[in-house]
């Protein structure tokens, strides 16, 4: 067998590899669209009676759309804390000196890899002690905070590849340091922080895992699905699943296309888990 | 070149929110797992060692801390097992559609968590999706009833979640690889099988131990996908946290178990933090 020939059927057994993997990936995301759709309810083979019953029901259900509200406003108020504080993070991590740093660096990111469960739960244990009454808002601090360390990721990354001697070139031309900063350093990192900030409103409108033990008694999204669950099955959460997919998609896409048309499209979200799994 | 000010300006804010919220929470969880709790449900803030006595001595704790390990690392496993070939195939075999690719891996992770878990249990169910397609076929009679509530369910679920984690790192790895060095290993006359095995792979074990990390860390902790699709076989250590949190009211023992899995994690990231720089070779 020449070297061609072999290369080819190699190709040929990854690719059939790949499909079998992909097959994997998508097998439930299919199952829950197409039985969004199915009369006879969830399960059952071969689905049918086709209908668009379960999002009738859907758009009549007063809970869900107002668990689907306090998610985006969890979501936004999350991205607000944890941009704001990750960016600062990052300028610190690159540009300060200071005792501590290493560990400092090392909290930041923990939570990225840490099972949401110790987040939650510690955080549950310091609203406890200092007498805060759960709610949204202790769900926000809980994102907000373990969400920092996808800004501080994304936004370091940036700051990597960012030439200094602008800055320079702003601050020796009599610029303050404050104006280098908004007029220099930011439009600078805008892809960045504009890709973290999707990151970071994604990441937080499905975040379950820390959400679970700081609820008060307005739902979440998913914590609003979690109760329903317990219930028992409904098609209407393959129906919200399905809407808020295709919404996930065009942002995907959107954020795909400003960043290819930036740089290339290979390291997207891939520096973000290396981050996470080294730990530096 | 940045001033003092400065650097203080952007070093104070986060260094205060992290000390509060991540530091001070985790030292708080490190004071509980010394407390205890009265007959009348009080936390009793008295010192000692009984929580981590009872850890040491129970067996059940023991058994749960086994099978949670022995979970996340059957899900490790598959999910490499999964991830590296894609990644190699991306990287090295797919050419223009290496992107559309990536983006195929990507997105399913943006269907939430919660409910790709979900639709498994759909699938695997008694008269779900899988069963009653099998009986349609005549290739059973009976639903098969291992496939949901079993530790095989959670397995699947967590390895179907941490596949595309695993395959991040790995790729990224991949493609760092400069490819005049595979050039030159095949120009030496190497045969592709020795060239992936004496220079592909020992290049890309930074990436399989980020992807391995990620996926046994993280489903070391789940406790959705038990509590949703494990049944009392799957019962995973977060499983007991969480109830010793809720109906079982032990806040005291839950801290000494979530510290011991903190421990745990953070030692297993030091390790492989270690191993990574060590195989790495730039």
């Amino acid at each position: 067998m020449s070297a061609e020939n072999s290369a080819v059927q190699r190709s040929r057994w990854l690719l059939l590899h790949a499909g079998v993997v992909f097959a994997f990936l998508y097998l439930p995301v299919a199952v829950l669209i197409v039985y969004s759709f199915n009369g006879a309810g969830v399960g059952g083979f071969p689905p049918r009676d086709l209908t668009l019953n379960w999002y009738r029901t859907l758009f009549a259900d007063g809970a869900i759309w107002e668990s689907v509200g306090n998610s985006l406003l969890v979501a936004a108020m999350a991205v607000v804390i944890a941009l704001g504080l990750g960016t600062s993070a990052a300028l610190a991590l690159d540009r300060a000196q200071f005792p501590g740093k290493a560990l400092f660096r090392r909290l930041v990111l923990l939570p990225l890899i840490l099972p949401g469960i110790i987040t939650g739960l510690s955080l549950l244990m310091l609203f406890n002690s200092d007498g805060i009454k759960l709610s949204l808002l202790t769900i926000v601090l809980g994102h907000g905070t373990a969400l920092i360390s996808v800004a501080t990721t994304e936004v370091f990354a940036g700051l990597q590849k960012l030439d200094r001697a602008q800055e320079e070139a702003s601050l020796d031309l009599g610029a303050n340091y404050w104006q280098t900063f908004w007029r220099i350093t930011l439009p600078n990192l805008k892809l960045p922080i504009i890709g973290a900030a999707l990151l970071i409103f994604t990441l937080s409108m499905d975040e379950i895992a820390v959400s679970f033990f700081l609820i008060g008694r307005d739902n979440t999204l998913p914590l609003e699905i979690w109760g329903r669950l317990r219930r028992g099955i409904t098609p209407e959460i393959n129906a919200i699943s399905t809407i808020i997919f295709v919404f996930s998609l065009v942002a995907i896409v959107l954020w795909y296309r400003l960043r290819v048309s930036a740089e290339g499209a290979s390291e997207i979200g891939a520096e973000l888990v290396d981050t996470a799994a080294q730990g530096d | 070149m940045f001033s003092r000010a400065y650097r203080a300006a952007v070093t104070v804010p986060p260094l205060i929110w992290v000390t509060v919220f991540l530091l001070v929470p985790y030292l708080l969880m490190f004071f509980y797992s010394f407390w205890s709790v009265s007959g009348s449900q009080a936390i009793i803030h008295s010192w000692n060692f009984e929580n981590y006595r009872e850890l040491l001595t129970i067996d059940v704790y023991w058994q749960t801390l086994l099978r949670s390990m022995w979970i996340a690392a059957r899900v490790m496993l598959f999910s490499l097992l999964l991830g590296y070939p894609l990644a190699y195939f991306l990287s090295f075999y797919a050419g223009n559609r290496k992107d559309l690719f990536y983006q195929l891996v990507i997105i399913p992770l943006w269907v939430s968590y919660l409910v790709r878990a979900y639709a498994w249990k759909t699938i695997l169910g008694s008269d779900g999706v899988l069963n009653t397609l099998l009986e349609y076929v005549h290739l059973t009679k009976h639903p098969l009833d291992f496939l949901l509530y079993s530790p095989f369910a959670v397995v699947l679920t967590l390895t179907h979640i941490y596949t595309p984690f695993t395959f991040l790192p790995i790729y990224a790895s991949l493609e760092h690889i400069p490819r005049n060095l595979v050039e030159a290993s095949h120009d030496l006359g190497a045969s592709p099988l020795q060239t992936f095995w004496r220079v592909v792979f020992p290049l890309s074990i930074p990436g399989v131990l980020a992807g391995a990390t990620f996926a046994f860390v993280l489903s070391l902790g789940d406790f959705l996908a038990p509590l949703l699709l494990g049944g009392p076989s799957g019962i995973m250590l977060s499983n007991i946290v969480v109830s010793l949190f809720g109906a079982a009211y032990n806040w005291p023992l839950g801290a000494a178990i979530s510290l011991c899995m903190l421990v745990l994690v953070v030692s297993l990231l030091f390790v492989s933090e270690r191993l990574e720089k060590k195989w790495s070779f730039s």
